[in-house]
Parts: structure tokens; C-alpha cells; sequence
């Protein structure tokens, strides 16, 4: 100690409005606050403010119609379409890596033959999207829409190329980390989950007010994919594991629930 | 260890958080005729509409709603065919992202229950909504009974081209948007 003199306490460094600092000490105000889904009310995320409700959720048993969901079969999606890799006349500029998990539903059950979808900008951060104005290359070998169906066992699998991180205007030098949109459908309409998954160790989730409104860091974590070597092939892709549990299925399973061919089977069913 | 422990039931595992759609789904979830669940015009049809519109009452251009509901006798389709429609086959779901008046619409066959399902997905909305829109003339049940003066919000008027409802995700008549979860199952609740 060079002074004996108790220096004035420096005063709270207020953060420059518009800023990381300032979007980041909001952040850290609502981290920890319970709720498993994000908070709809989650001012870090600027555009929430006015898109989110003031009411609760209002509480209600599912029913009738709403204990089954959508049914979509091979007529729906060409198993081509879970490659995303090939869309273009040639290769797309980038990191080709394999996405695969299964999707459960609450209580372990596999949802089975059932619609996965996912969109993501290309290695460079770029969305082929026309309201995407982010100065990066788009790459012609490189849409970034995939679907596909999961098989018997609930699993899903694309190949794709690791998305690029890419500014947006939530606040002042604001940036995604880097993440694939997935949209996914149940066994019950209720079940519907529309997410983001993101890649381990990505040092923009500290920062990024999408990821952070999940503010429990466990519930959090599960949108983090794991990288597996077993997945990787050689001389090909890298692969990372991303498993997917929906909310509880409200519906007793059916027979025909486990029958792999379901969709087919129950067409008698309709009208 | 004197009696052998009681197999444990399966831990629940915990439900994947929900997030945005963002603003970059067009290119991906929208497909040709998503919102076409019978042709336009053929015997039967009518056209169910609304707008999103949120807390200043202002539309909102990029969101999307995604209609689920029982075939005209009452059942549940569990038809496949809704991304590849043949133009026959009433699969009873369907998928509109609004436009830049916050419009949607889809062309349906009336359904027969009481309410068809919507999931409702934004920019700006961090987890998807669902709600129920009412037939004009349904009974009231438990649930709109329930509601009083809000039940409204769920109820659609038919305007003469139709059935309308709008979706205001916030401010004076607050759609109702609904928890599906709270009296679920023990062990397989979720917490949507
Ligand atoms: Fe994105």
C-alpha cells in the first residue's frame, strides 16, 4: 500500500445508453429468475417490449384436438432436403458438419415421423434473407433451409455448414452467437417449440439478451449443442449432438403411437 | 444394505427452452399454398383471418400463425400432405406469416368443434403463444366462461367474407394466450 488515504468510493459507472454495458447489466439484473422457457417480458431483448403479453398465460386442460398434433409423411418432405450441402452446383465455403439428436417428448418417449425444420445464416453470418442487410458474402451453394423427418427412434440428422456469428441492431455492436433456428412438432399440438440451438464455449451467449431470456444457466444450457468425435467422419464433417425434449405429452399413448408407420396407418382415421 | 431399493421411475428430463423465430424465417417455414388447407373458392371453404398486432396497436409485419384444427364432422385429420398440398386431401393444418399490414388468412373448411388452435410466432416474441378462436356461435365452455370480459378476445365475428379474429399480443383487449401445461400429468408436466 503506496497511501494511507481511504480513497472516495469511485462512483457506479453509469452505462453509456445503447451499449453492451448497458444491455449487459440488465442481463445480469434478471439472470436467475425462475421460469424453464425465456421470459416473454425480457427488456434486454429491445423489440420484446411491445410484442410480448402483460396477462399470464391463462391455465386450461388440453383437450380434444389440441391432444394431437399435425401429421406430416414422406409425401411431405424428400429426405434430400436434410443436406443442406447440396442445394447449389457446387460446395458450399465453410465448416460441413453433421446435426443429429433425437426429439423426446417429457416423459423419454421418441416423437416419431415427425416434421424438424431449421434455417441459419451461412459461415459468414449472412442470411439469404432480403431483410438481411449484413455486409458478408452470401454464398450461392449455401439457402440454409432444411427439413427432414425423425426416424423410429425420434431422430433427426442434418448436414449442413457451421453458421457464422452476425450483427444485429438490438443495441450498439450487438452480435448472435452463432446458432441454427430448429422449428419442431409433438405428439400434441400443445407441444409445438419453435428454438435456436448454439455451439459449446461461444463467447458471445454472455452477451446475447435472445440466449440470456432463458435466465436459468442450466435450462439455458440445454440449447447447447455437444461436439462429438463418434459423429465426425473422416476426411468429411465434424459432428455435433443436439438432443430435443418436448413438453410433456398430455395424450395416453396409443397403440398405433409406436407403430413406425403411423402417419400411414391412421390415414383411415381423417374426414 | 438390508432390502433392495425400489426401481426408481425415469428422471423427466427437462424440456429444451423456446426462442425466437427471429426475423430470417421466410426462406423457411412459409411454403407454396401453406395457407390453402382447401383451394380457394372450392364448395365449402371460408376464410379465417385476423391481424397480430402489438402493444401500440401497430401490426406486426413479420410474425407467423399457424392454424390447427378438427375436419367439418368433428374429427381430428391425421392426414399427412400439408407441405406438398394435392389439392383433395384436408390435412387441418395450416401456416400464414403475416404481411406488411400484420395481415393473415387462411382458407379453410369450418370446422366441427367449437374452436380451432393457433400458434402464434414473432420477431420480438421470445417463445411461441397458443391461444383458441371461438366459431361466433359456439357455447360458451369452462374455459370462455372462465375468462368473463376476455373471452372475447378469442371469440371470431363473421363479417360476411368470413371469420375474422385479430391477435394483439399486448395492451387493451390482450388476446388470451394460453398455459396447456399447468394441470398436466404428474411426471410428464412441462412447463410451457
Ligand atoms: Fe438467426
Amino acid at each position: 500500500m503506496s497511501t494511507p488515504i481511504t480513497p472516495e468510493p469511485a462512483p457506479e459507472p453509469v452505462p453509456e445508453p445503447g451499449s453492451q454495458a448497458e444491455v449487459s447489466a440488465e442481463i445480469a439484473a434478471l439472470d436467475g429468475t425462475p421460469g424453464r422457457q425465456p421470459r416473454l417480458d425480457y427488456p434486454p431483448y429491445r423489440s420484446s417490449a411491445l410484442r410480448h403479453p402483460t396477462q399470464a398465460l391463462h391455465p386450461v386442460d388440453p383437450e380434444g384436438l389440441e391432444l394431437w398434433a399435425p401429421v406430416f409423411g414422406r409425401r411431405d418432405v424428400d429426405p434430400l432436403e436434410a443436406d443442406l450441402t447440396i442445394g447449389g452446383r457446387g460446395e458450399p465455403i465453410g465448416e460441413r458438419m453433421i446435426v443429429t439428436g433425437r426429439v423426446v417428448d417429457g416423459a423419454g418417449r421418441p416423437v416419431r415421423h415427425q416434421l424438424v425444420e431449421v434455417w441459419q445464416a451461412n459461415a459468414g453470418g449472412r442470411y439469404v434473407h432480403q431483410r438481411d442487410q449484413h455486409p458478408a458474402p452470401l454464398d450461392p451453394h449455401f439457402t440454409g433451409v432444411g427439413r427432414c423427418l425423425t426416424d423410429a427412434e425420434g431422430t433427426y440428422r442434418f448436414t449442413t455448414i457451421k453458421p457464422g456469428p452476425y450483427p444485429w441492431r438490438n443495441h450498439r455492436n450487438a452480435w448472435r452467437p452463432a446458432h441454427i433456428h430448429f422449428s419442431l412438432f409433438g405428439t400434441d399440438f400443445t407441444q409445438r417449440l419453435v428454438t435456436q440451438m448454439y455451439f459449446p464455449g461461444d463467447p458471445l451467449f454472455a452477451l446475447d439478451p435472445i440466449y440470456q431470456a432463458v435466465t436459468d444457466p442450466a435450462d439455458r444450457a440445454r440449447l447447447v449443442a455437444t461436439y462429438d468425435h463418434d459423429l465426425t467422419q473422416p476426411e468429411w464433417a465434424t459432428g455435433y449432438r443436439w438432443d430435443i425434449v418436448l413438453t410433456g405429452s398430455h395424450r395416453t399413448p396409443r397403440e398405433d403411437d409406436v407403430e413406425p408407420d403411423h402417419a400411414e396407418h391412421r390415414a383411415g382415421d381423417a374426414r | 444394505m438390508s432390502t433392495p431399493a425400489a426401481p426408481k421411475p425415469a428422471p423427466t428430463p427437462a424440456p429444451t427452452p423456446g426462442q425466437t423465430v427471429g426475423p430470417f424465417f421466410h426462406d423457411a417455414l412459409p411454403f407454396p399454398r401453406d395457407r390453402e388447407l382447401v383451394p380457394p373458392g372450392s364448395p365449402g371453404s371460408v376464410v379465417l383471418r385476423g391481424r397480430v398486432l402489438d402493444g401500440a396497436g401497430e401490426p406486426v409485419p413479420d410474425a407467423l400463425v399457424e392454424l390447427w384444427q378438427t375436419a367439418p364432422d368433428g374429427t381430428v385429420v391425421q392426414q399427412p400432405g400439408s407441405l406438398r398440398r394435392d389439392g383433395v386431401t384436408f390435412t387441418g393444418w395450416g401456416r400464414c406469416a403475416t404481411d406488411g399490414e400484420g395481415r393473415w388468412s387462411f382458407v379453410t373448411l369450418r370446422p366441427g368443434t367449437p374452436y380451432v388452435a393457433l400458434t402464434l410466432l414473432a420477431r420480438g416474441l421470445l417463445d411461441r403463444l397458443q391461444t383458441r378462436a371461438y366459431l361466433p356461435d359456439a357455447p360458451d365452455d369452462d374455459l370462455l366462461a372462465a375468462l368473463g370480459p376476455r373471452a372475447a378476445t378469442l371469440r371470431c365475428t363473421d363479417d360476411g367474407d368470413g371469420l375474422l379474429i385479430d391477435l394483439r399480443l399486448q395492451g387493451e383487449h390482450e388476446t388470451v394466450f394460453l398455459d396447456h401445461s399447468a394441470r398436466a400429468a404428474p411426471g410428464v408436466g412441462g412447463t410451457h
